[in-house]
């Protein structure tokens, strides 16, 4: 059964590398875009999936990323490769800055300060110099290995297809250790983690912190790829869109939050001509999706065996419901 | 030897002393109980203890240690456990998760060796499975270790709860009132359970209860609390022929 | 002297704005507890229902629209959003009252894309001209320009939060929404119909969002489907300001943040007023979650 499955994950890896030969210009923007999101709600899915704090300015992260990888290969002649750990160790000291002071809110509390935050990284984006004001930065250069210039749209759909692969393994890694473990514990019952000696500040720093890693990467790549960013890419909508694949698909969920993500951005493609039907869709698909499948298109199973036990009756709901 | 030590607390939510000037030992080994009528103030007491409520004076001390400003995980981590009141469990997890949640605080794997699965990881985990299974094992749940913890019978989440704190290796184990809402099988198994902790894990246990029959089956020493304030305490039979717990169990008799 | 006045009642008016909103935020958060993320969309709703009454009655529909008009459109404008508030909670809220926090926040913030974007649908994504202008007329003191229709706009905002108190105060509802706040358990075993004390705080609090739409199209004279969004995190910020939870508090925190931003906004920039206001609300929410009026409180475990 293990093994079937590693088989197929291999399988679907090998039809990712071959898309680019079977797929128009067209369609490989859309997947390339989808990639991106799966990066994204990898990220995001560490903090709402695994540790329960809604993130209602993840986009912030995605910024960090896309800017500080433009500043430093525009005004500073960087090369794209060194850009990355800057812009990953400045997105996780902005998680940090974000997550401290939301340490001890509760959580609707802590949904509406990091939207605030969200929207100070816009309007910095839109006011600052260095940001390039509201017409953004361009005329980013592309990266090179050697002397090869990444620049078809097939060898930024491969730089985005391995950093998707390498998120979705970091993130599924993280979810099966000690830390991830803790942070889901953080999730399901704050106090009672606290009491098993789960030191829960320092833990859900950390969650912020990697997710806003892995979205600043998305970033860097974002930015090389269009070569030209500006922050409308980085508005409240994008947030939220990245929250609603994560939602759609199941809190917790890697394969979910991964067909979540792309739901939400090729369902737009297939329903050409209702562009502006598609933020409604997406609004009430979130209100029908809480009420009638909270846990998404795909849950996170956290029973591993069927429980088929015949002889034992299940508690009453009250002890389920928790507030 | 006294192991916990509680000095001169108290605790003022707004005009309400819902703690005065409590003093208390617990002895090392022993089996001991708070109790007290409803809103005597006995969880309070337990949840300054443990760091979650900060008293508004007085000392506390785990073998010489102050847990006076201390954060619940660092208490845990010096050999605290409790339990609640109102299970506390992790609901959607397994039942094998939630205990695994005991030995976060002996275990030191950080994000690297999760990301590249380093040899010690990978012990770390071995070892951690291990001690969960073992604790599970000494509640009596293992048929149930692979379910998610709400859909465990009532009496099978109560213990479910005691092994999770097991699996923090505590020195003193705090119960709040563990038999609540067990049936009387149960309940004796519950007795056999707290005796086995102390006897076999050499672990002190500390717990408030309102079943009087219990009580005075296992416990050895008892402090009772009235509105704050402690009234009596000693052995079983001491404190429960004492007049002023009669009292506040039963009510004074309104003489005009 | 002049200009520190004239900055002072313009940030008055927007506070009176800010306030009425705040009230919808902290009533129903005092009620079941629930951050409305949508909140702020029923001040749009007002503003475009408004809109569309009064183009009606101005444009070809032939009633020629007196003052008695625009309060009539004024009245029904509100009734409709509160209705529409009570519907938003009965569809989208209700079932979710016992489930977990994060499954009704995310509601709140499908409800609002929802709103949002059907607006756009039906009244298109640019700006709209209001129908009616105000007078520009006014009276000079001390050498600032207050408007009549400035003093107009704050006295009827008084109106309505002086007629809020008194119907929390005085009728038998008002004592109900307060009731529930404290216990909901104990009020339905008291034969309190919950549900319907909570739909009527949706009803009032949508109203009252609506009241400071419909005045804010009349006053700044455009409106957008995307105008409740940005106002409605100011609201909250101000409720959070005054306490949430705290009627008179919002009030206050309405107003309070209305005038620091109009003064913000003269010596700092227009661009740098939203993150005054963001910084304002993480400032409190760190150090003064609990606001100017609220009481400290030690979480119960
Ligand atoms: N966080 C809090 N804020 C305000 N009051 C509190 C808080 N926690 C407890 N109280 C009050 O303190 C008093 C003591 O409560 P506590 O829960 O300690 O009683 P108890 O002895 O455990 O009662 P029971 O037997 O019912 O469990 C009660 O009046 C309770 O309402
Ligand atoms: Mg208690």
């Amino acid at each position: 059964m293990k093994k079937y499955k590693k088989h197929s994950l291999l399988l679907l890896v090998l039809a990712m590398f071959l898309l680019p030969f079977l797929l128009d210009i067209y369609w490989l923007d859309v997947i390339t875009l989808v990639l991106f999101y799966v990066v994204l709600t990898q990220g995001l899915n560490i903090v709402v999936g695994y540790t329960g704090l809604l993130d209602l300015g993840y986009a912030a992260f995605f910024a960090v990323g896309a800017y500080t990888t433009a500043i430093l290969m525009t005004t500073f002649h960087w090369s794209f490769w060194l850009t990355l750990p800057v812009a990953a160790l400045f997105a996780a000291i902005a998680g940090i800055i974000v997550g401290t002071p939301t340490l001890r809110l509760r959580s609707d509390y802590l949904a509406i300060v990091t939207l605030g935050f969200g929207e100070i990284v816009r309007i910095l984006a839109i006011n600052l110099d260095i940001t390039g004001s509201a017409s953004g930065i361009y005329g980013i250069p592309r990266p090179t290995i050697g002397s090869y210039v990444l620049s078809s749209q097939q060898d930024f759909y491969y730089l985005i297809l391995i950093i998707a692969i390498l998120s979705v393994l970091v993130v599924y890694r993280l979810g099966h250790s000690r830390i991830g473990r803790a942070w889901v514990y953080i999730r399901e019952d704050e106090d009672a983690a606290e009491a098993m000696g789960i030191n829960r500040i320092r833990l859900k720093l950390l969650s912020y912190a990697t997710g806003a890693v892995i979205g600043s990467l998305a970033g860097s790549i974002f930015a090389v790829k269009m070569s030209a960013i500006a922050p409308l890419s980085f508005s409240f909508l994008q947030s939220v869109m990245i929250l609603l694949a994560v939602v759609l698909g199941g809190l917790g969920s890697i394969p979910g939050v991964v067909i979540g993500a792309a739901l939400v951005i090729v369902l737009p493609e297939v329903l050409r001509g209702a562009e502006d039907w598609r933020y409604l869709i997406f609004g009430v698909a979130l209100v029908i999706m809480m009420i009638f499948r909270p846990q998404g298109i795909l849950p996170k199973k956290y029973e591993t065996e069927d429980r088929s036990d015949p002889e034992e009756e299940t508690n009453d709901k009250n002890h389920s419901i928790s507030v | 030897m006294s192991i916990l030590t509680v000095k001169n607390l108290k605790l003022q939510f707004g005009g309400l002393l819902a703690v005065n000037d409590l003093s208390f030992t617990v002895e090392k080994n022993s089996i001991s109980s708070i109790i007290g009528p409803n809103g005597a103030g006995k969880t309070s007491v337990f949840n300054m203890i443990t760091g979650f409520y900060r008293p508004t004076s007085g000392e506390i001390e785990l073998d010489g240690t102050s847990l006076v400003n201390k954060k619940p995980s660092q208490i845990t981590k010096l050999g605290m456990a409790r339990t609640f009141q109102n299970l506390r469990l992790f609901p959607n997890l397994s039942a094998l998760d939630n205990v695994k949640s005991g030995m976060h605080c002996r275990t030191k794997e950080a994000v690297w060796g999760a990301l590249f699965h380093t040899k010690s990881q990978k012990e770390e985990e071995r070892l951690i499975e291990e001690v969960a299974q073992e604790c599970i094992d000494f509640v009596g749940v293992r048929k149930y270790m692979q379910r998610s913890a709400k859909n465990l019978p009532y009496g099978a989440q109560r213990y479910l709860e005691i092994a999770r704190a097991l699996a923090t290796k505590p020195k003193i184990l705090l119960l709040d009132e563990p038999a609540a809402g067990l049936n009387f099988e149960e309940k004796q198994y519950l007795i056999q359970l707290i005796r086995r902790i102390r006897d076999e894990f050499h672990i002190t246990v500390l717990m408030i209860e309102h079943d009087m029959g219990l009580i005075k089956e296992i416990s050895e020493h008892i402090t009772v609390i009235d509105y704050g304030c402690k009234i009596a305490e000693g052995t079983p039979n001491e404190v429960l022929n004492n007049e002023k717990v009669i009292e506040a169990y039963l009510g004074k008799e309104e003489v005009i | 002297m002049d200009v520190f006045l004239q900055i002072f009642f313009d940030g008055l008016v927007m506070g009176a704005f800010y306030s009425l909103i705040a009230l919808g935020y902290t009533m129903v958060y005092g009620i079941i507890k629930l951050l409305n993320f949508a909140h702020g969309d029923f001040y749009m709703l007002g503003a475009f229902i408004g809109y569309a009454l009064l183009s009606f009655f101005t444009g070809d529909g032939g009633l020629n629209t007196g003052l008695l008009g625009i309060g009539a459109v004024f009245i029904v404008t509100m009734i409709i959003v509160g209705l529409a508030g009570m519907g938003v909670e009965r569809i989208a809220y209700r079932p979710l009252l016992t489930a977990p926090r994060l499954s009704i926040l995310i509601t709140a913030i499908g409800v609002s894309l929802s709103l949002e974007y059907a607006s756009m649908i039906g009244w298109g994504a640019s700006y709209k001209v209001y129908p009616i202008k105000l007078p520009k007329n006014g009276l000079e003191i001390i050498g600032a320009q207050i408007s009549f229709a400035q003093i107009g706009l704050i006295v009827l905002s008084a109106l309505l939060m002086i007629g809020l108190r008194l119907f929390i105060e005085k009728t038998i509802y008002g004592k109900a929404m307060r009731a529930i706040a404290l216990d909901q358990a104990a009020c339905s075993l008291m034969g309190i119909n919950v549900y319907r004390i909570i739909s009527l705080t949706f009803f009032i609090g949508a109203f009252l969002a609506a009241g400071a739409g419909i005045m804010s199209g009349v006053y700044y004279g455009t409106i957008n489907f995307m105008m409740g969004f940005i106002i409605g995190l100011k609201a909250f910020t101000a409720a959070v300001l005054g306490g949430i939870g705290n009627i008179t508090g919002a009030m206050i925190g309405g107003i309070v943040l209305g005038i620091v931003e109009s003064y913000g906004t003269y010596y700092l920039g227009g661009s740098w007023k939203d993150v005054l206001a963001f910084g304002i609300l993480i400032l409190f929410l760190v150090f003064k979650p609990t606001g100017i009026l609220g009481a400290k409180e030690m979480e119960r475990m």
